[in-house]
C-alpha cells in the first residue's frame, strides 16, 4: 500500500486517485501509526511551508518520515512535499524544514511572473528509475513561487528554466522529491507515479 | 521554458455543455464529461468549467461532474460561477478542483479571496473580472461588471486587479464583455495593461474567433495562457490545430508526449 501523507493541507485525493487509476492501491492516512506497514510514502503539500512543517511535527510525522526513510523506506515529496525535504525556507519567516537533504528554499527572484503556472520543461542530468520512459524536455505541470537551491549537485536529478535553471528533480537512495505536480502533468505524470510505485 | 497554456472553457448549465456542439455523432458533446476526456487527450492544458446556472443546486451538478472529471483526467481543473462564500471555495476544492475562479463575490465581499488565500493558498485562487470600456475615458478605461457582466460597479478595472493580487489572487482571468461573444478577438490592451502592471499569470479571455487571435494575445497581449469556448465546441478548431499554429510562429505550446502508460 502506498501511503499519501495527510497533515491537513493540501489536495491529497488527486494523488490517490492517480495512483488508483495506476492499478496501485494507495490510501490517504492521517496518523503515522497507519503508515507503519505502507510499501511507499508520499509527502505531497501546496500549503505554505511554516504551516506545514508546524503540522507534520504537531501529528508526529516529522520523526517518524526521517526514521523511515533512514530504514530504506521510498519516499516521494512533491511541490511543497519536495520543499520539505530540505534544511530550510525562506516562506514568510525562516523555517526549519526535514533536514533530509542539504539545501534551502528560496523566493523565485524578481523578472518572472510569480507564482510560476502552467507546463514547463525538465532537463534530464542522469539516468534514474523514477524516470524510466520519461524523455527528456517533456513537459510536467508547475505551479509554485519558491524553489530548492539544492547543496549537492548529485541530488538533483534534473533542472527546469523559469528565468534561470533550478532543481525540479531530485534523487538520492531510496528518497525522490519532484517540484512539479506529477498527479496533474497527465501521461508523464502518471509514468512518473508507475515509476516510483514500482522502485 | 514555460510553455502558453491553451484551456478549453465549458459552460456547463444543469449537468450539460450548453454551447453549441458540432463533433461526430456517436459522441454526446453536450456531455461535459465527454468533452473534458476529449480535450484532454487533444492536448488542453487545463479545464475550466463555469457553472452558469450558479445556484445550489447547479452547483452541486457541477461539483460532481469534476467528482467524475477528476477520476479520469489528469490536468488541472478549474471551477467558476456561483462561487459566494468561503465555505463554497472549500467545497469546489474538495470535490477535485485545483483551482477556484472567484468574481462577483469578491468585489461584494473582498475577504474572501483574502481568506480563501490564506488558508489554501495563492496557487489555487483564481481572481476572474468582466470588464468593460468606458466610453468618455479619462483616466480609467475599463470598469468592472458583476452578475455575468449586467450590473456596473463604477470600479476601476486595474484600480481592482491590483486589489485582487494583493489579497491573494495567484492568477487572474481577464473577460472583456466588449470582446465576449464577438469572435473577433481578445482585448489585447486589457490584456497587456494588466499583464505590465501585476505580476501573476494573466488567463485571456472573450472574443477567440481563431488561432491568430489566439496567436495576438499571447504575444501582443502578453498573457500567459488564452481561454476559449466556442471555437472549440463548434469544432471550428481543434487544440492540436491552435498549438500546430502557434508552434509554427515561435510560440511556445506543450507538445503531446504519451508515453505508454
Amino acid at each position: 500500500m502506498i501511503a499519501v501523507i495527510d497533515y491537513g493541507m493540501g489536495n491529497l485525493r488527486s494523488v490517490q486517485k492517480a495512483f488508483n487509476h495506476l492499478g496501485f492501491e494507495a490510501a490517504i492516512v492521517d496518523k503515522p501509526e497507519k503508515a507503519r506497514n505502507a510499501s511507499h510514502l508520499v509527502l505531497p503539500g501546496d500549503a505554505a511551508f511554516g504551516d506545514a512543517m508546524r503540522n507534520l511535527r504537531s501529528r508526529g510525522w516529522e520523526d517518524f518520515l526521517v526514521r523511515e526513510v533512514e530504514s530504506g523506506k521510498p519516499f516521494l515529496g512533491i511541490c511543497v512535499g519536495l520543499q520539505l525535504m530540505f534544511e530550510e525556507s525562506e516562506e514568510r519567516g525562516k523555517h526549519r524544514g526535514l533536514g533530509m537533504l542539504t539545501g534551502r528554499v528560496l523566493r523565485f527572484p524578481k523578472g518572472q511572473r510569480v507564482p510560476q503556472i502552467g507546463w514547463n520543461q525538465i532537463a534530464i542530468r542522469r539516468e534514474n528509475d523514477l524516470l524510466e520512459g520519461v524523455t527528456q524536455g517533456s513537459f510536467f505541470y508547475f505551479v509554485h513561487s519558491y524553489y530548492v537551491d539544492s547543496e549537492n549537485s548529485s541530488d538533483c536529478l534534473a533542472t527546469t528554466e523559469y528565468g534561470f535553471d533550478y532543481t525540479s528533480i531530485v534523487a538520492c537512495d531510496n528518497m525522490w522529491g519532484v517540484q512539479f505536480h506529477p498527479e496533474k502533468s497527465q501521461h508523464v505524470g502518471l509514468r512518473l507515479l508507475r515509476n516510483f510505485a514500482n522502485v | 521554458m514555460l510553455a502558453k497554456r491553451i484551456i478549453p472553457c465549458l459552460d456547463v448549465k444543469n449537468g450539460r455543455n450548453v454551447r453549441g456542439v458540432k463533433f461526430s455523432a456517436d459522441r454526446d458533446a453536450g456531455d461535459p464529461v465527454e468533452l473534458a476526456k476529449r480535450y484532454d487527450v487533444e492536448g488542453a492544458d487545463e479545464l475550466v468549467f463555469y457553472d452558469i446556472t450558479a445556484s445550489a443546486d447547479g452547483r452541486a451538478i457541477v461539483m460532481d461532474l469534476v467528482r467524475q472529471v477528476s477520476e479520469q483526467v489528469f490536468i488541472p481543473l478549474t471551477v467558476g460561477g456561483g462561487i459566494r462564500t468561503f465555505a463554497d471555495v472549500r467545497e469546489v476544492l474538495r470535490s477535485g478542483a485545483d483551482k477556484v475562479s472567484i468574481n462577483s463575490a469578491a468585489v461584494i465581499t473582498p475577504d474572501i479571496v483574502t481568506q480563501s488565500a490564506e488558508s489554501f493558498g495563492s496557487q489555487c485562487i483564481v481572481g476572474a473580472i468582466d470588464a468593460l470600456r468606458r466610453p468618455n475615458e479619462n483616466s480609467s478605461k475599463w470598469e468592472i461588471y458583476v452578475n455575468g457582466g449586467r450590473k456596473a460597479t463604477g470600479l476601476d478595472a486595474i484600480e481592482w486587479i491590483e486589489e485582487l493580487v494583493d489579497r491573494g489572487a495567484g492568477e487572474l482571468v481577464l473577460n472583456s464583455i466588449d470582446a465576449d461573444g464577438t469572435r473577433e478577438g481578445y482585448d489585447l490592451e486589457l490584456n497587456r495593461t494588466v499583464a505590465e502592471r501585476v505580476n501573476v499569470p494573466i488567463v485571456a479571455s472573450g472574443g477567440c474567433g481563431n488561432t491568430n487571435h489566439i496567436y495576438e494575445v499571447l504575444t501582443e497581449g502578453k498573457a500567459s495562457a488564452a481561454l476559449a469556448a466556442s471555437i472549440f465546441h463548434f469544432g471550428d478548431y481543434t487544440i492540436p490545430d491552435v498549438k500546430e499554429s502557434l508552434k509554427n510562429r515561435g510560440v511556445l505550446v506543450r507538445d503531446l508526449q504519451i508515453s505508454s502508460v
